[in-house]
């Protein structure tokens, strides 16, 4: 099966306040279509890694493959363009830009990519809000919208490119258990029907055990 | 790479929900552009007002004999005392020298020449005007008037009366307004000046002349030109002064210089005589843009300091966009269309109030003795100082807003999604 996300010997240090070894030789791939989960300590370098992964945190050593091909070194501009186009992110709080409605918001990453038209775009948001089942909430405005619910409007905005793979920090340590079932199952059903690859960086053990397999790290190494 | 589109939605989204801070921030572009439209377009008005004043009144080129020494004593041209200190005492000037040597030939010659739009021929003397038991010693200046009203504008300054009358009037006199007011008379009276020498002549008053400089309008009146040679008793060559406009006042002291050498005369250039006022008006000018450059810097930091805001207030914002694929650049190009578009609209709605209230002060009634073509404040509505207002705007805010929006684009969003 082909890889979607490889790493390669990912060595990262923290220089302040002082010299720190955050990830120690982290090397793992996944591929197309698995829903993997990193779990650890706080401090164990799980969300380090994350933000190396998904090309946000440059300063490391090692290589990062997406889609088998090498992404470590390119230029930021470079880097951003591939996260608008292959990397979905959720993270634990929601980040919408609340003065923008929620069809706006799930919008703007495909109005940057600019592949599509207008309409075009507009249909896909809608598809995928129905999809979430919160189609109902488009033309309102992103701060007014449940925590619940702003977390699947960032889903539905993660996944309007349609990414090689969906990242998550934490996307469900904000929620209660409801809606905590209800991500996890939309997660399960994007892998399912879609072949989405997934990579949740949790704390959340019972949300963990339900996926493909888990990365467990422990003081910067991948103990499991 | 670039999408404007979805860039300016963000700015325009960003500017519409904090319209407080976008009307401010605007509104200090607005107020700094308005006052440096105002003052500018009212400063010029008022210098080129000042200018003409003088200007207008004076020959780019004055041909005139010096009163002066001969350079040459009699005694240094005498060979047996060659090689002798002498001292000589109680030098006096050169006789009968007032007149200008071959002035018509001069006169025909400049005429002539294509550089030169006229020239003038004026006759000074010193006379009194009497009046009852007082006489007041003053000038008259013999001028041949329709060739004076074409070259200058010295129309506007007869308050009474008409350069026609004159030229029809061969014992007619242009009253200085000062002379008019002291001694008491008006048009279609007469008045008896005399000679230094002693000769007594009625002359029959056509108009009175004002030219706003009350020294001038308390000594001097005009005549026509043959009948002032005719009170000097002189001949119709006797010129003492000829004035030159030329066409293009830069060539004004080069000119000079060749007349001056050619004919042995002395000749005084428009720049030689209005040195100090030229002084005065590059003051003016940069206490103008002084002033403007302050407001504008004031209205800088204003957009900077909202900016700044704004920018604190949107680090998540700016975190999340980044994170879902807009660059650096993106990011800072979204904050600086925000400050380019308070620039624009501040910069516009400035102009539009320096316009506003230069209309205002055009408007305004402004009568003064000394300047009787004016009836309002004088202001200057020069397109060229719109566009230096719209540039500065421009500039100001292009400045204001790239610092913060530089620092948006270095923004890490790592650390800002970390750190809550």
């Amino acid at each position: 099966m082909d890889k979607v996300l490889e790493a390669k010997n990912i060595n990262k240090h923290f220089l302040k306040p002082k010299d720190f070894h955050v990830l120690k030789n982290i090397s793992f791939a996944i591929k197309k279509g698995e829903f993997a989960s990193i779990m650890g300590k706080s401090g164990s370098g799980k969300s380090t890694l994350l933000y190396i992964l998904s090309t946000m945190d440059t300063e490391y050593t090692g290589e990062l493959y997406l889609n088998e091909k090498l992404v470590t070194g390119r230029l930021p501009s470079e880097l951003s363009r591939i996260r608008n186009e292959h990397i979905g992110f959720v993270f634990q709080f929601h980040y919408l830009l609340s003065e923008f409605s929620v069809l706006e918001n799930v919008m703007l990453p495909a109005k940057k990519l600019a592949r599509k038209t207008n309409q075009e775009i507009e249909f896909d948001a809608i598809q995928k809000l129905k999809m979430l089942g919160i189609e109902n909430l488009a033309k309102q405005k992103a701060s007014r919208i449940s925590g619940g619910e702003k977390q699947r409007v960032a889903i539905a905005r993660a996944l309007i490119n349609n990414p090689s793979i969906l990242m998550g920090d934490e996307p469900t340590g904000n929620l209660d258990s409801y809606n905590s079932d209800n991500v996890f199952n939309i997660f399960k059903r994007l892998k399912e029907e879609e072949g989405l690859s997934l990579l949740v960086v949790t704390h959340d053990e019972d949300f963990a055990k339900r996926t493909d397999y888990i990365i467990e790290m422990e003081d910067g190494r991948i103990i499991s | 790479m670039i999408n404007w589109r979805v860039i300016l939605n963000i700015a325009k989204t960003h500017l519409l929900t904090k319209m407080k801070s976008t009307a401010t921030a605007s509104l200090g572009v607005t107020f700094g552009i308005g006052a440096y439209i105002t003052m500018v377009s009212f400063m010029t008005g008022l210098n080129n007002m000042l200018d003409s004043l003088i200007l207008n009144q004076t020959p780019h080129i004055h041909l005139y004999n010096e009163i002066e020494p001969t350079v040459n004593q009699p005694i240094s041209l005498f060979e047996g005392f060659e090689n002798s200190v002498y001292m000589i005492s109680s030098i006096k000037p050169k006789q009968g020298q007032k007149k200008i040597h071959n002035a018509l030939p001069i006169l025909n010659y400049l005429k002539k020449k294509d550089n030169v739009k006229g020239a003038t021929p004026q006759v000074r003397a010193q006379i009194f005007y009497l009046s009852g038991a007082i006489d007041l010693g003053g000038t008259l200046i013999g001028v041949d008037i329709m060739e004076e009203t074409r070259l200058s504008n010295m129309r506007d300054y007869i308050v009474d009366g008409t350069p026609e009358a004159l030229k029809s009037t061969d014992n007619g006199i242009l009253l200085g307004s000062g002379l008019a007011s002291k001694m008491s008379l008006s048009v279609g009276e007469r008045v008896q000046i005399s000679t230094v020498k002693g000769g007594i002549f009625p002359l029959k008053i056509v108009g009175i002349y004002q030219s706003g400089i009350a020294d001038i309008d308390n000594v001097q009146s005009f005549c026509n030109l043959k009948t002032v040679q005719q009170i000097l008793g002189e001949a119709q060559n006797y010129v003492t002064d000829i004035n030159i406009k030329l066409n293009a006042i830069e060539d004004a002291p080069a000119m000079a210089k060749i007349l001056e050498k050619q004919f042995d005369v002395t000749a005084t250039d428009i720049n030689e005589a209005n040195a100090q006022f030229e002084t005065g008006t590059n003051i003016r000018n940069l206490i103008t843009y002084a002033v403007s450059i302050t407001l504008l810097i004031v209205a800088g930091f204003g957009i900077y300091n909202i900016l700044n805001m704004l920018i604190y207030e949107k680090m998540k914002d700016i975190a999340i966009l980044k994170a879902t694929g807009f660059s650096g650049r993106d990011v800072q190009f979204i904050f600086m269309s925000q400050a380019m578009i308070i620039g624009i609209v501040g910069g516009i709605l400035g102009l539009i109030l320096g316009f506003v209230l230069s209309v205002i002060i055009d408007g305004v009634p402004f009568e003064t003795e000394a300047l009787p073509t004016i009836t309002t404040y004088p202001v200057n509505f020069s397109v060229g100082y719109y566009v230096i207002g719209i540039v500065f705007a421009l500039l100001s805010t292009f400045i204001a807003g790239w610092l913060p929006s530089n620092k948006a684009r270095r923004i890490d969003p790592v650390k800002i999604i970390r750190g809550t």
